[in-house]
């Protein structure tokens, strides 16, 4: 995780297509500027990157079933609960899984976990639009391979 | 069993916190109504999934927005009762 770069995922660990689900992991940071105000003395990673990490993971997912031809947006949080407090230095594990694919619009069901304990969960919604520009595609294309996203999974090899 | 409208309108009713008296088969969704697209986003997973189909929304709005059909086509709620009903009927032809 790279927090002040909205880098949240690691690493791909498992992407069920046929399943309509992944999981991926994040290893949240010792140190970082967002603890200095969050908290000062009692570092806690904040609720809304837990929401935002739980959105990359579907995010990833999404891309996977529309083999990079859609650009999921975060369009809708329901039913976050953040359960227990995440530290510095924890091991995150993210689950999403697809609940409705409608038309242009998916929603996911997310959680987040360390050590087999959940951590939180939400549902939420994406609207999926062609990618607007190459430079974004071709952003998004060099954090799949980063994060280990299937070289097949590419629309275009 | 109830109408499609009636179905219709209550899910409207539960997903937008709209009174259910005043949704009425001649209710335009957006102009009358007041629900936007996010709001629709809810509307249409639970039509999706009380009838068992996929409301086609892209189609719908790449239609309007090319002039080939009008927003009342879809969104005045006994057309968008018609549409439900044609597309479960093709579902179960």
């Amino acid at each position: 995780m790279h927090l002040e770069y909205f880098h949240l995922i690691d690493r791909i660990a498992d992407l069920r297509t046929e399943q309509r689900s992944i999981t991926v992991e994040a290893q949240v940071p010792q140190e970082s500027t967002i603890f200095e105000g969050h908290f000062p003395g009692h570092p806690l990673m904040p609720g809304v990157l837990l929401i935002e990490s739980m959105a990359q993971a579907s995010g990833w997912l999404l891309i996977a079933l529309t083999r990079f031809e859609r650009m999921p947006f975060l369009a809708a949080v329901k039913e976050a609960k953040m359960r227990t407090f995440v530290t510095p230095g924890e091991l995150l594990t993210i689950e999403a899984a697809v609940l409705h694919e409608g038309s242009g619009f998916t929603i996911t069901e997310a959680k987040v976990s360390v050590g087999g304990k959940a951590k939180c969960n939400a549902t939420l919604t994406f609207r999926q639009v062609p990618f607007p520009n190459d430079d974004l595609r071709g952003h998004m294309e060099t954090m799949a391979r980063r994060i280990g996203f299937p070289q097949q999974m590419f629309a275009h090899g | 069993m109830s109408s499609t409208f009636d179905r219709v309108a209550t899910i409207i009713a539960e997903t937008c916190d709209i009174p259910r008296d005043t949704i009425t088969p001649e209710s335009h969704a957006i102009d009358d109504l007041g629900i936007d697209s996010l709001d629709f986003l809810d509307i249409a997973f639970a039509i999706d999934k009380a009838f068992g189909i996929k409301l086609p929304l892209e189609k719908w709005t790449q239609e309007v927005n090319d002039g080939k059909a009008t927003t009342e086509q879809y969104f005045v709620l006994k057309n968008l009762s018609a549409r439900i009903d044609e597309l479960v009927a093709a579902k179960d032809a």
